[in-house]
């Protein structure tokens, strides 16, 4: 099968820094794909240079087969949802959703309809008459998905399209966005800084640091099995344990990851397990977030609603299932 | 922890004693009644924008409803649309026709020079380079008004550099049948109607360059991405993003070299033709034939202009994107 979007061994260099590192990417077609990443790790230049706002310095990007290197952004049946929504602000949101077919020369009367259905489609119908500049963030958001979504494009772009949308409003167009993916079948690629965001919505998730690629895989893949120190730390604020800390639990070498929710937290003091204090605690709603002192070492325990919570300074046990502690590769 | 004690001060108030002095207690004051600041920061320009900018504007319009008599020269304090009615003499309408006319292509010329140059500032030059397109917009400014004119009347002139340059480039054919020409033509440049274009060109770019520039920085760079992403090739970008959202930016600058142009009596004095501009005729009507009146009534016909040109330039949408 041909690769929706493929990278190889791309960088894209701004003088000495290394935006994009020699990286190699397939998303594979109908694929709802995540690039996760702290800011400045290439996420962002990665999504650029597929829509062609960037070339790349070396390697090669082909989308659906088609090599893209020099073919300007007008040529590529590519659309991008921009951060800042990029609408225009001297035209109506119905002339902003036609755009696309406007520049394709499609007739006006079409070119209506075609902007209304699609506006339908985003949930504001009859709403075309009026400026950007009246609608919410989410209003906008909206119609930055349906113009983009005008021209069908073969893959469509997203960066951290709900960045700026409250966490009501983003949860909701999470569960949209996805939905509207699933029934389009169009490939989208979507950039965040939210690992919840990537994990939820994402059918696979690729983790950038540093203008490389740490890792690609599924959610689950992801978070349960990280392949290195960053990616566990990243995704999710897991506990990263030393290989000492490994090495006496559970007899192998390398860095471990150990999840908050997979540590059970005893105020009985007189339970097998580690010794522990607590430092700090934190009510976060569905849970308690517990700063624990453990040997030195400083680990994170999210404790259930309904389980008796310990009070900061108590002194507790912890333990572990014996599958729960990761071990990554050996690396730096 | 030991490192916060420092940070921590018991006995420090709640809130801190007012300072001393009138100064004191007018910062209290201000901060209190941000309007009130408003006000006395106001007053003075809005004293002399209202009283001697607009007052004076109004005895000028009211001078032209005044006129003249023919016999003694004196001014009759009566209302009278008899100047008007001279104002619109053939002779005198052939004036406000070629000032307007010139005005029109000055400001078409300018905006047409000064997109190219903001468009580079405003996109692409950054850091020093961005100073330097300042200091070079703004140079010509610092130096004199009318040692610029006559900087350019010895350019234009037939022994000047621009002829002996066109004559080395073998093109001196071509500036003689332009000067053969009606109406723009004449025995040299600076002496043609084209001459005072091309000095009325130059004196106003910086103010509509200006202008420009700070409507273009203002469009951001997605915009125009958004539009490539969305299939228009540059050109259409132009077209359809660029030039609308800069539009406010052009009409600003327009304002200025068609107001600019319209009431200049000077640059027609020294480079052109002896066809008077409306400068000229307030000048020499208010001047040696002491005709107020009249002076005031052509005074008029600038203000007119300008109120139907924002007209125009409001509904063709220019001031949309603001």
């Amino acid at each position: 099968m041909i690769a929706a979007v493929s990278f190889e061994n791309v960088s894209r260099h701004f003088g000495s820094v290394k935006a994009v590192d020699s990286v190699d990417l397939e998303v594979q077609p109908g694929e709802f794909f995540a690039m996760l990443g702290p800011s400045g790790s290439g996420k962002t230049t990665c999504l650029r240079l597929i829509a062609g706002f960037e070339h790349p310095t070396a390697g090669a990007i082909s989308i659906f087969g088609e090599r893209a290197e020099g073919v300007p952004p007008y040529r590529r049946n590519v659309n991008t949802v921009f951060q800042d929504y990029a609408l225009f602000p001297h035209m109506n949101v119905l002339d902003n959703v036609a755009y696309g077919l406007k520049v394709k020369g499609v007739s006006k009367t079409e070119r209506i309809r075609t902007a209304e259905d699609a506006l339908a489609l985003v949930r504001l119908p009859g709403y075309g008459t009026r400026k950007p500049g009246q609608l919410s963030g989410g209003q906008r958001q909206r119609v930055a998905l349906a113009r983009a979504l005008i021209n069908r494009p073969k893959v469509l772009l997203l960066d951290e399209p709900l960045g700026a949308l409250d966490l009501k409003l983003r949860e909701n167009m999470q569960e949209e966005l996805k939905a509207l993916q699933k029934s389009l079948g169009i490939t989208f690629i979507f950039v965040t800084h939210d690992q919840g965001e990537a994990l939820s919505m994402a059918d696979r998730v690729a983790v950038f640091n540093d203008g490389r690629i740490m890792q690609v895989g599924t959610p689950q893949d992801i978070y349960t099995r990280p392949a290195s120190r960053f990616v566990a730390d990243f995704v999710g604020s897991s506990n990263v344990v030393p290989p000492d800390f490994v090495k006496r639990h559970c007899q192998r070498d390398g860095w471990g990851s150990l999840r908050p929710e997979a540590i059970r937290v005893s105020t009985q003091a007189n339970g097998t397990g580690i010794p522990a204090r607590v430092v700090s605690v934190s009510y976060i709603g569905a849970a308690t977030r517990l700063g624990l002192d453990a040997e030195g070492l400083r680990l994170h325990a999210t404790v259930p609603a309904g389980v008796t919570v310990p009070e900061r300074g108590a002194d507790v046990v912890l333990s572990f299932g014996a599958n729960a502690l990761h071990v990554m590769e050996a690396d730096a | 922890m030991s490192d916060t004690v420092a940070l921590t001060d018991r006995s420090a108030p709640a809130v801190l004693t007012a300072r001393n002095g009138v100064l004191g207690a007018l910062s209290d004051l201000f901060w209190r009644k941000p309007k009130l600041l408003l006000f006395l920061m106001l007053l003075p320009p809005v004293l002399w924008l209202g009283i001697v900018y607009l007052g004076s504007l109004f005895a000028l319009l009211l001078q032209s409803f005044f006129s003249i008599d023919e016999y003694s020269g004196m001014i009759k304090r009566e209302f009278t649309l008899k100047t008007y009615g001279e104002l619109l003499q053939p002779s005198n309408l052939d004036i406000m026709i070629r000032t307007v006319v010139m005005a029109t292509l000055v400001t078409i010329a300018s905006a047409v020079v000064a997109f190219p140059i903001a468009y580079y500032a405003a996109r692409y030059a950054r850091g020093k380079w961005k100073a330097l397109f300042y200091l070079g917009i703004m140079l010509p400014l610092w130096s004199s008004y009318l040692v610029k004119i006559y900087a350019w009347k010895l350019i234009l002139a037939k022994e000047g550099i621009l002829n002996w340059a066109l004559a080395k480039l073998h093109l001196t054919g071509l500036l003689e049948a332009w000067l053969a020409l009606p109406i723009v033509g004449g025995n040299s440049l600076s002496v043609s109607s084209t001459g005072t274009f091309i000095v009325f060109v130059y004196v106003w770019l910086p103010f509509m360059i200006l202008p420009i520039q700070a409507s273009l920085e203002r469009i951001p760079v997605s915009l125009i991405e958004a539009s490539a992403d969305l299939g228009a090739s540059p050109t259409r970008s132009f077209w359809n993003v660029i030039f609308p959202l800069a539009l406010p930016g052009v009409a600003a600058g327009s304002i200025f070299t068609f107001s600019l142009t319209l009431g200049d009596y000077i640059i027609p004095k020294i480079i052109g033709t002896s066809h008077l501009f409306i400068g000229q005729a307030v000048y020499a009507h208010q001047g040696t034939a002491g005709n107020i009146p009249l002076a005031a009534a052509f005074t008029v016909v600038p203000i007119v202009v300008m109120g139907l040109y924002l007209w125009m330039a409001k509904r063709m949408g220019a001031f949309d994107a603001i």
